[in-house]
């Protein structure tokens, strides 16, 4: 940008522009480092169940039954990622179209009042920490589901709700970024050639921001996959593929919180915990390739 | 995001330079902040040693109460971790050591069991606090450097919902049920109601004790069940959820629940301290080899009856020299 | 169905799709704040936790949360402003600089509970700092720090180019031009995003448990010394935050009114919470006034 000045005007500030740059990168390094160390540490944890202790992997993903302290030792992993995607998928299912509806009303029909209160509501709820909305809906939607559908209250749809409340103004904050991006010659043709508000959001809105909608989409359920304590609050933590979505079920995390402490370190039914973590960590990482992936259409 | 990207301030420059300077020195002062704190904490990282007494903070002797003869000669800190069900005695107890013994610090931290037996087998704490035998948990050739200090029992009871009309269970109907032969109150003499399972997960110490002398065999994973690894969440879900049961620690019981007999016999501390009542386990001080001397003079503190008749009980715990009855880690039970 | 009568019911439903996202939260903090207020006195804030009788506090879990969100900061503001300079100001274009940004993402998407076991792996265990709030800062840090240079990188951008150039014509360092000129005005936007992630550090619970601890022990009030053991401001020792309490008591509470504590403390997290959020608003609101002279 302004190369060629810089190089004029450096000269009597070297010292303060050498200390400015190793400072910067210095932080930069250690970021770098960070993230770097949380990997190769989770790695080699979450791997040495397989190399140390000789679990198999493809039965680690796909073994049904989870008993690490059984005899024999069993470690079916897929209960608790079935577990993982079904809530945060259903989460993003429950979450996405209030979200979409929340962010057209702040941006087409009532941007004053909408900017003014439904945003800020909006932005509160992503401020509430997650044990809160763990105790409200264990002592709130529960035992609601208990007494309004067959089963015990908790499972998957417990865990949804309760998530897809926490995802909302991750959705709801990027879709309205991109509803209010859009030139506004697109909308104003659409009205021109008498379209009515509906068929120029369906027709018109919806479509040229549908990938930047999906960003916002992926990264809820990124969110909503990572979330530990609320969910295991209210999901009912057993080892298994639930029958319905109203029956005790598991997801990665519920499982790591509720065994970790109790594990000792270098165990093979604490690595197996780690392996979760791994798993996580990994799905994780494909979410943002996702996103990435995502933002590189939408710009397009 | 609020809508000032775009804002332009050009013109106000001038006016806010005071402003900035005030703005940069706070961002600096903190820089500087953070470096005396980082400095601080390297340099207190080495002082605290684990166990190694002091050598300068030792007091003259002659200056020691008549009362407490060995006390003043103690000093030293001590790194206790592991159980969060023991943490509130050992907390107790350590305030009240530190109380006597002045130049003492206690530190207590909570994180699970299998925490508190990783740290004390690696050196990282001084006693590792833990529900099972480290049998249970570690390698068997971590677990023999180990040596037990059992400072109280626990007893366990199965509770049930409040509506559930059954009052005791045999072994043979607690097995079924928790490994889903029966599924239905009816079959148990109770009403026609389907029963719900609210277990531990497979790693819970409390668990393993359930199943070891209540059961007698390892219970199933039920599909349907419920598992939550804290006593609270078990006594909330089984005090509302009908039809439930579960099990919990004699501390925990109260009126939400209803408690029943096993085999007849009631979960009463009595009927534990004598035999007769089998599901109780100890609670656990592992120390890494023989305790140094200050974690031996708290250990020791531990079962005195200050802390046994006290402490012990008002916490719900049995006292460990009220039993009549020794166990090992096999389950062999000598008088 | 006429395109007509389509429009109005789709816009009926976003009304009232939007009505129930208020409600929602409505009866959320509602529910909260009716159960919990009740409980909140100045003795319920101030005094410390009892294991099994009635009338326990929240004292040391109140103090720990603020000492700890205070710990956190230091430690990342400086690192995160440094790194999102970096990012805006010295990162040549090119592939590795691409490279770092997209570690900075998917470090911000990594989950809490394993930043908090990694906390338990490297700070706690191979470290050796024990269960204590320096652990625990720490790992808040790990999390907290993409989002600080997300929101530097963001306030540096929000710098008018004119004003960056002017200060360099002048002759000043281009270090000297980030320092005095552009972090100056891109404040606002730096402070606002900063106390957004202070709310956000202050209701973290799943990476704590594993770093912080979930005992708090016995702190003496009267000791201000920083390496005396039971000194509050000991950043060695273990501490129990507001969000971990809440946690704890909610599963493993003995005293009798374990349910009143969990809600009157829910209640004052939120409270806290969302005053950090009123007060980034506000402040951003305010320094924007400030600062563009609009009455």
């Amino acid at each position: 940008m302004a190369q060629p000045l810089e190089r004029q005007q450096a000269k009597p500030h070297l010292a303060e522009e050498w200390v400015g740059k190793v400072y910067t990168l210095l932080c930069i390094a250690f970021l770098i480092l960070t993230i770097f160390s949380l990997v190769y540490f989770v790695a080699s944890k979450g791997l040495s169940t397989f190399f140390v202790n000789g679990v198999n992997v493809i039965d680690l993903l796909t073994g049904l039954k989870w008993a690490p302290e059984g005899e024999p030792r069993l470690f079916g992993a897929l209960p608790f990622i079935f577990g993982s995607f079904s809530t945060s998928l259903l989460a993003a299912a429950i979450a996405a179209p209030l979200g979409f509806c929340a962010s057209v009303f702040m941006v087409e029909i009532a941007p004053k009042f909408g900017r003014q209160y439904l945003q800020p509501v909006i932005e509160l709820l992503a401020g509430i920490p997650s044990v809160v909305y763990g105790f409200v809906g264990l002592s709130v939607i529960v035992p609601f589901f208990r007494d309004v559908f067959p089963g015990q209250g908790v499972g998957i749809a417990a865990g949804a709700v309760v998530l897809s409340i926490m995802i909302l103004p991750t959705i709801t904050t990027i879709a309205t970024d991109a509803l209010a991006a859009l030139p506004k010659g697109l909308k104003e043709g659409s009205y021109a050639l008498g379209a009515t508000r509906w068929q120029t959001i369906y027709r018109i809105v919806l479509p040229t921001t549908l990938p930047a909608l999906m960003t916002g989409i992926v990264l809820g359920i990124a969110r909503a996959f990572g979330e530990a304590l609320a969910v295991q609050m209210v999901i009912g933590n057993a080892p298994h593929i639930p029958r319905s979505l109203f029956e005790s079920a598991s997801t990665l995390t519920s499982a790591i919180t509720l065994s970790m402490g109790n594990t000792a370190m270098g165990t093979v039914a604490n690595n197996a915990l780690w392996s979760l973590a791994l798993i996580l960590m990994l799905m994780t990482f494909v979410f943002v390739f996702i996103v990435r992936w995502l933002e590189r259409r939408s710009k397009i | 995001m609020p809508a000032f990207y775009n804002m332009n301030c050009q013109e106000k420059n001038k006016e806010l330079e005071g402003e900035l300077y005030e703005m940069k020195k706070t961002v600096m002062m903190l820089m500087v902040l953070a470096l005396t704190v980082v400095l601080a904490a390297c340099g207190q990282n080495n002082n605290s040693g684990g166990a190694s007494p002091s050598p300068e903070s030792s007091a003259p002797e002659s200056s020691a109460p008549a009362s407490e003869s060995p006390a003043a000669e103690l000093s030293g800190s001590l790194l206790a971790t592991g159980s969060s069900a023991l943490l509130p005695l050992v907390e107790q107890a350590s305030k009240k050591f530190m109380d006597i013994h002045k130049g003492v610090s206690i530190q207590v931290q909570a994180g699970g069991s299998g925490t508190g037996l990783t740290q004390v087998s690696e050196g990282q704490s001084d006693i590792g606090n833990s529900d099972v035998f480290a049998e249970e948990k570690l390698d068997a050739a971590k677990a023999a450097e180990l040596v037990d200090h059992q400072v109280a029992v626990v007893g366990m009871a199965a509770v049930v919902n409040p509506n559930v009309s059954v009052d005791s269970l045999t072994k043979q109907q607690l097995v079924d049920i928790f490994t889903g032969k029966v599924t239905n109150w009816k079959d148990l003499g109770g009403e026609d109601q389907k029963i719900q399972i609210i277990n531990r997960p497979s790693s819970s110490g409390t668990r393993a004790t359930f199943e070891t002398y209540a059961l007698g065999q390892k219970s199933e994973d039920l599909q349907g069940s419920i598992q939550e690894d804290s006593s609270g969440t078990v006594r909330k879900l089984v005090g509302e959820t009908p039809g439930a049961i579960g099990y919990l620690a004699l501390s925990y019981l109260d009126e939400s629940i209803k408690v029943l007999k096993y085999d007849g016999v009631e979960a009463t501390v009595e009927n534990v301290a004598n035999g007769t009542y089998p599901v109780w386990a100890y609670e656990h001080m592992y120390t890494k080899g023989e305790p140094s001397e200050l974690a031996k003079a708290f250990l020791d503190f531990m079962l005195t009856d200050e802390i046994q008749n006290n402490d012990v009980v008002e916490l719900g715990y049995i006292p460990a020299n009220k039993m009549e009855i020794k166990r090992d880690v096999n389950g062999t039970i000598t008088k | 169905m006429s395109a007509k009568t389509a429009n109005k019911i789709a816009t009926s439903v976003i009304v009232a799709v939007s009505g129930l996202i208020v409600l929602v939260l409505a009866g959320l903090l509602g529910y909260i704040l009716v159960r919990g207020l009740g409980h909140i006195s100045f003795d319920f804030l101030t005094s410390a936790p009892e294991t099994i009788r009635r009338g326990g506090g929240i004292g040391p879990q109140l103090f720990n949360s603020v000492f700890l969100l205070f710990l956190t900061m230091i430690i990342t503001i400086p690192l995160g402003l440094g790194a999102g300079i970096y990012m805006s100001e010295y990162a040549p274009a090119n592939k590795v600089t691409n490279g770092i940004r997209l570690i900075v993402e998917v470090l911000s998407s990594v989950p809490s509970i394993i930043v908090g076991l990694f906390g338990l792996l490297v700070l706690v265990n191979l470290f050796g700092f024990g269960f204590s709030l320096f652990a625990g800062a720490l790992a808040l840090t790990v999390f907290n720090l993409p989002l600080m240079v997300r929101i530097t990188e963001q306030g540096l951008r929000s710098v008018p180019r004119e004003q960056k150039e002017a200060s360099l014509a002048l002759g000043l360092s281009k270090w000297k031009t980030i320092t005095s000129v552009m972090l100056p005005i891109a404040m606002p936007v730096i402070l606002t995003g900063t106390i957004l992630a202070a709310g956000r550090v202050f209701g973290e619970a799943a990476a704590l448990l594993f770093t912080a601890g979930m005992s708090s022990p016995r702190l003496d009030f009267s000791d201000w010394n920083p390496f005396s053991p039971f000194s509050p401001l000991n950043p060695f020792r273990p501490a129990e935050t507001l969000a971990v309490h809440i946690w704890k008591i909610n599963s493993e509470g003995l005293a009798p009114d374990a349910k009143e504590i969990a809600a009157g403390a829910s209640a004052v997290l939120v409270i806290t919470v969302l005053a950090f959020n009123f007060a980034a608003r506000w402040l951003g609101r305010y320094l924007y006034r400030r600062f563009t002279a609009i009455k």
